[in-house]
């Protein structure tokens, strides 16, 4: 971007809704009070005032230790563990007589153990500290007075700075944005990092400051911001900026949190008000919750059992130790008088036996405390990031097309990977890649589009069509664009124009190419255009426009500029629209719409939206191919595609300017109700439309995602899907990864149904819940007396249940109920649900059935689900990083995971399984020969071993051939593992009864 | 930390490199114990054992030993009811007079023990009553604080060599004779080369030995600890409670129903704690001394094996998988 010249765009036209004047509302009253405490001097951080309030800089730290907490803090986690605390009293008392050891020989062992373990958090913290190094030194500009801007490190931030963040760069800290590029003083935010949504977010600065766009505006720029307390909500932000005496009330709409980054805007100023640890990214992150696999409890297990004996060994030692000194000297008579047993001390007096005894119990704890291995943490420890490295380091776990290798996020959890029995899975980007196909639409009634979906391709392999072929062929000749997968003859290249409907052919794909409020981005090489928009489906929507002759290349403050195909001439003209409104899109009104003036000064409503709402909104002259349409809008779902309807209509003069000017009233009221009034006044325009079309896109799957499911079917691991699609696309996604077949009987629990409609529309809403609640239980009943009495023939079942529905299957009395009929199905899909209800039926499968539950997602909405479940396994995707920064492994694909579970976790949880059994084994054999030879030495505490022999027995001696076992050993090669799934099963179910020591 | 992006990565791939050690694809091997391979594997076992076992039996067989317990028979008839009393009175005579006859020819070296029963030189207290230090080198001499209650006399003097150990110095003696020829012991060259050139310093002498409380021998105060082999025998405390410990070697050859008439000094304490004395006379072979064990177990494992590969076999032809 050359130079000053700023943008001119009218984006106030645009986002409708979303912008405009923000006004004091009730939480407002709040500031100053206790919890709304802040105040900040912006462009003054240097004064009295600000100094007073001391706020802390914006350095961060990550790290877990500093120099001075390390010892103490590494120390203190080493020694929660009861074997250490063991190693460390007996390494106390080898100072003492006690001993049968030498001091040193005891507490080298332990010494080198506990420095290794502290070694590798060295190593682990060295890294993070590293990261906090370069964060803290980035660079961004801050006004140093005079008017002019210099580069400062982030760490040397303080609140108050105003701070200048140019066009792709995180900001610093948590900002108020006071103006920008823009006239209007708005800028485009990605917050991917916060939480991992990709489109684009609008903010805007007050009125008050938005005129300031120099740098030598800020010479003399003082305003005084009290504000809300740092705080973890990302979504609310209460406070008031005083600027030359007046008050103005500050939105989360002015907030620019730290780590989001700056698009498609030049440059930004803005006061920082939340720096370091209380800026909001850092007052979210809470340190992952610290996971233990399963096989690490049982070892705690066994290694209380074998203090157990420990002690037992021991206290029998004492007695036969005691009664042997007792009879030393009976009378005055030494019985073994080599011993001098006359003049001893108290480990020996036979006059005090009973004291000797207990003294000598002390001594036998530590002889024999062989048969606690020291090191068998730290060599878990260490095979466990040795395994680690081999899964990072697995080419068939490396995604070419993101360059993504797995990554072991957490290498305590390998061998859990082995004993997953339940996945939880997201949909959007985890089984789907979340970017949209444009690949059949509706026209006139007319069907076009040819492309196979996966869906359809799916089917087609059940019932062993030969469409599959023709299919993979026709799939590499193209797949050059992107979002858009669309090959019909009859209208691409212009053909079109000898369609019989072309007149609307035309309005359809013009449509396209305006209806949307995407942004084209010009490259300047090659002239080609890319889009940047607010969700995949626009984007190929603009996309199909331009593959079929309407390219969208210019948006400026008021037009929106196409190359159209011209019918009559067969050309390519520039034809622009001056853009009047946008009726934005929102989850209830489900459509969206543009009003403009074409070049020959009609006026025109252009609509796309959900078919539920449109067909409605028809004319009657409009409805000629509502049939046609509505029957491919069925076909469409079925073949597991979005579809949107497109209609139009001409307005006259006189009924735009009536509703420019209400809602142009509304738009600027300062009431609450603001956004309710403006819709109301869009929905009285956007009626009697004429239909044009429907277009159908494709949600994507990855690749491999049924062949991946069918495998995991295979070992006996069941997927459960947790979406917040609603109930058709669920479905479809179903049936389309094979999680859903053709014979299974679906039990589908729903709120959604017309009584349950009509029941929370009544006024009485605790009434409504409850008569709610007992339908959905009575259908949670029938669902579980059909499982009850099917038998084998009828084909599995499954369960698909909406989030409404789930809010009461989860509540504490119904849960139960809800559990035992999803485990008795084979495929459960969750849809509609919220992170929440993701996070709490994953709790739900993982406390009451106990077996080890795998979440799998790549949003931030599946974070919660990431961090409940034993194991959360994190898409490194397009979404943002959040669930990989909270998963405990992360992969590039979904089918990825196949290999992960059958593969690596196969081999993790026999290695260490194994290695732990060989452990246990090597220091029982040990521990045992000296409890032997002492029977032979009249339990005297003397060992059979040298000293160093001892020592070095655990940590040198025998605990290589260990670690290699526990990283090296296979029992079957990849390729059987994954083509005999099934001893994944029997290893946790058979071994464990054939072996009692097999920890599991 | 979110935020430090990848734009810097992108030119370098992080694809994984291929081998076959990081792809876990390196050529394995695993056994699979089919019963043509169990069974061959039992029977090479069993054939190399068994021939081993009685290779070892034969050896050991070789070996002529005669053992004779005399701690009772060395006890006068009168004294037979309070032997404790009998060992520790200074008056008694001690002497006592064994024969015994050569079963087979005897060729030298004949190896010369004693063993102790019941004896725990390998209590912890005993074990740990001695200085290492102190019998090394002669500044050590003040080393006595593992030695208790051996360490000093009464006079606060350092005992050398000092602990319980040393103290209780084995004392019985034994000389030897033929048809009324005595036969020559040679007591040099009993204890290790180790002991002798390391552990016991030639500059090192007995002091304040064996003053008051007498325990066993006491040393010839001019010859070092290094000459004094006796000593260093004894002080490589055995592991078990019944042990033998070289006394000397007789270094002439013992013909078949020779009559060996054995002089022992009765004097040392084992009838406080019920243990018993007895004197051995052995010669060695390739395997060392009498000892039957090793053979008896390779026959053992050997005809196991054999006997579980019939079985196997057996099992296999009547009852095949």
């Amino acid at each position: 971007m050359a130079g000053n010249r700023r943008k001119k765009h009218h984006f106030s036209r645009i986002h409708a809704f979303s912008c405009g004047k923000t006004s004091f509302k009730g939480d407002h009253s709040l500031i100053g009070g206790p919890g709304f405490s802040r105040v900040v001097h912006c462009n003054d951080p240097e004064s009295f005032e600000a100094s007073v309030l001391n706020y802390s800089g914006n350095y961060v730290r990550t790290t877990k230790y500093t120099l001075a907490t390390f010892f103490p803090k590494a120390l203190f986690e080493q020694f929660r563990r009861v074997a250490n605390v063991y190693f460390l009293i007996c390494a106390i008392l080898s100072f003492t007589p006690l001993s049968p050891y030498s001091a040193v020989s005891n507490v080298l062992p332990l010494v080198v153990v506990i420095g290794a373990t502290m070694g590798k958090e060295v190593l682990e913290d060295w890294r993070r500290k590293k990261q906090d190094i370069e964060v803290n030194n980035r660079k961004v500009k801050v006004h140093c007075g005079e008017g002019a801007f210099d580069y400062t490190k982030w760490r040397d931030l303080k609140v108050g700075d105003v701070v200048k963040v140019e066009k792709d760069e995180f900001f610093p800290a948590d900002l108020i944005l006071l103006s920008s590029s823009y006239e209007e003083a708005i800028c485009y935010v990605e917050t991917t990092n916060l939480d991992g949504e990709t489109n684009l977010k609008l903010k805007q600065a007050l009125d008050a400051t938005s005129n300031m766009h120099e740098d030598s505006n800020f010479q003399n720029f003082k305003a005084i911001i009290r504000c809300e307390d740092p705080n973890a909500n990302l979504y609310t932000f209460v406070g008031s900026l005083e600027l030359e005496e007046q008050q103005y009330p500050l939105t989360p709409q002015q907030l620019l949190l730290r780590d989001s980054k700056l698009r498609n805007t030049d440059c930004i100023y803005g006061a920082v008000i939340f720096t370091g640890r209380d800026t909001k990214v850092f007052q979210n992150s809470t340190g992952p919750p610290s996971k233990r696999s399963k096989v690490e409890r049982r070892m705690d297990k066994i290694i209380y059992f074998l203090f157990g004996i420990l002690v037992l060994m021991s206290f029998i030692g004492s007695i036969f130790f005691g009664i042997a000194t007792r009879e030393d000297l009976q009378d005055g008579k030494m019985k073994r008088w080599y011993l001098r047993p006359d003049d001893t001390t108290a480990y020996y007096d036979p006059k005090r036996a009973a004291v000797a005894a207990v003294l000598h119990f002390l001594t036998a704890l530590m002889l024999y405390g062989y048969l606690i291995p020291i090191s068998l943490y730290v060599s878990i420890e260490i095979v466990k990031i040795l395994q680690s490295i081999f899964i990072n380091q697995d080419l068939h776990m490396y995604y070419e097309e993101t360059d993504k290798p797995a990554r072991a996020r957490t290498s305590n959890l390998n061998e859990e990977l082995g004993q997953v029995d339940t996945i939880l899975s997201d949909k959007t980007g985890t089984l789907t890649c979340n970017s949209m196909e444009f690949i059949k639409c509706s026209i006139a009634g007319t069907s076009y589009g040819r492309g196979v979906t996966e869906v359809e391709r799916a089917m087609a392999r059940r019932k062993g069509s030969p469409l599959e072929e023709e299919v993979t062929e026709e799939q590499e000749d193209k797949a050059s664009i992107k979002g858009f997968n669309f090959e019909d003859e009859r209208i691409m290249n212009g053909s079109w124009v000898n369609e019989p409907h072309a007149d609307v052919i035309q309005k359809f794909l013009r449509l396209l190419a305006i209806c949307h409020t995407a942004l084209p981005e010009v490259d300047e090489e090659n002239g080609k255009i890319s889009y940047e928009a607010e969700s995949p489906d626009e984007a190929a929507f603009v996309i199909a426009a331009r593959e079929l002759g309407f390219e969208f290349y210019e948006r400026t403050q008021t037009s929106i500029s196409v190359h159209e195909l011209d019918p009559v001439t067969g050309t390519k003209v520039e034809r622009s629209y001056s853009l009047l409104n946008v009726l934005e899109f929102s989850s209830s009104r489900k459509r969206m719409s543009v009003i403009v003036r074409s070049e020959e000064g009609t006026l025109l409503l252009l609509s796309k939206g959900a078919d539920s709402v449109m067909f409605e909104r028809l004319a009657e002259n409009g409805r000629e191919f509502e049939e046609q349409t509505k029957e491919h809008i069925n076909e469409y779902a079925d073949a597991g595609l979005r579809t949107l309807i497109l209609a139009y209509r001409e307005l006259d003069e006189k009924e735009y300017k009536q509703f420019n000017e209400e809602f142009t009233e509304a738009k600027n009221s300062v009431s609450a109700d603001r956004e309710e009034l403006a819709e109301e006044i869009a929905e009285k325009i956007e009626k009697n439309l004429i239909l044009l079309g429907a277009t159908a896109v494709e949600d994507k799957l990855q690749n491999g995602v049924p062949e991946c499911i069918d495998k995991l079917a295979q070992a006996g691991i069941k997927l459960w899907v947790l979406t917040g699609d609603k109930m058709e696309t669920a479905i479809n996604i179903g049936f389309a990864c094979s999680l859903l077949r053709q014979g299974m009987r679906q039990v589908i629990i729903s709120s959604e149904t017309p009584e349950s409609k009509t029941l929370e529309k009544s006024e009485d809403k605790s009434a409504a819940a409850a008569a709610l609640k007992a339908s959905v239980l009575h259908q949670l009943i029938r669902g579980k007396e059909l499982l009850d009495s099917s038998n084998e023939s009828l084909g599995p079942l499954a369960l698909i249940i909406d989030g409404k529905s789930l809010t009461y299957a989860l509540e504490d009395d119904v849960k139960d109920l809800f559990l035992e009929l999803a485990i008795g199905c084979a495929s459960v899909i969750c849809c509609r649900s919220s992170p929440k209800q993701k996070a709490l039926v994953t709790r739900l499968v993982k406390t009451k059935t106990s077996s080890t539950t795998l979440a799998i997602g790549d949003g931030a909405n599946d974070v919660g689900m990431l961090q409940e479940a034993d194991i959360g396994v994190g898409i490194s995707g397009v979404e943002g990083m959040q669930a990989v920064m909270s998963s405990d492994i992360a992969i590039a694909q979904f089918r990825f995971l196949e290999r992960l579970l059958l593969v690596h976790g196969h081999w993790c949880y026999r290695r260490i399984s194994s290695m732990i059994c060989y452990f246990f084994y090597k220091n029982i054999a040990f521990g045992f020969t000296l409890f032997f030879f002492e029977a032979y030495a009249s339990f005297s505490g003397q060992p059979v071993y040298n000293d160093w022999f001892l020592s070095l027995y655990n940590v040198f001696f025998t605990s290589l051939p260990v670690i290699a076992l526990g990283v090296f050993d296979q029992d079957v090669s990849a390729r059987f593992c994954l083509k005999f799934a099934f001893p994944f099963v029997t290893v946790p179910s058979v071994i464990p009864r054939r072996c009692t020591e097999y920890p599991v | 930390m979110p935020g430090s992006d990848s734009t810097a990565h992108k030119s370098k791939s992080r694809r994984p490199k291929y081998s076959q050690f990081s792809q876990q694809e390196l050529p394995a091997f695993k056994l699979i114990l089919t019963p043509g391979y169990v069974i061959s594997t039992f029977i090479v076992v069993g054939l190399i054992f068994v021939p081993i076992g009685l290779i070892s039996l034969f050896a050991s067989e070789t070996v002529v030993e005669i053992v004779d317990r005399y701690d009772n028979e060395c006890i006068p008839k009168d004294f037979r009811d309070n032997r404790v009393e009998f060992i520790k009175n200074k008056q008694t005579n001690k002497s006592c007079t064994r024969t015994f006859t050569v079963p087979k020819q005897m060729k030298s070296p004949i190896f010369i023990y004693y063993q102790l029963e019941n004896f725990y030189q390998n209590h912890r207290r005993y074990v740990k009553s001695r200085s290492d230090k102190q019998l090394q080198s002669k500044k050590n001499a003040a080393h006595i604080r593992e030695c208790k209650p051996m360490g000093e006399t009464d006079n606060k003097d350092p005992i050398i060599p000092c602990g319980l150990i040393a103290w209780s110095l084995f004392n019985d003696t034994y000389g030897f004779s033929v048809k009324g020829k005595d036969l020559k012991v040679n007591k040099r060259d009993i204890a290790w080369g180790s002991d002798k050139n390391y552990k016991f310093g030639a500059d090192v002498f007995p002091k304040n030995f064996q003053v008051g409380d007498v325990g066993g021998k006491s040393l010839n105060s001019s010859i070092p600890l290094s000459e004094q082999e006796d000593l260093i025998v004894w002080m490589r405390t055995a592991a078990l409670s019944t042990f033998r410990k070289l006394y000397g070697k007789i270094e002439d050859d013992l013909q078949a129903n020779d009559v060996i008439t054995v002089v022992i000094e009765n004097n040392y304490n084992t009838y406080d704690f019920k243990g018993t004395k007895s004197l051995v006379l052995s010669t060695t072979s390739w395997i060392g001394g009498k000892n039957d064990f090793l053979g008896v177990t390779f026959i053992t494992i050997g005809g196991i094996c054999l006997f579980l590969a019939i079985t196997f076999i057996l099992l296999y032809v009547i009852k095949p998988r």
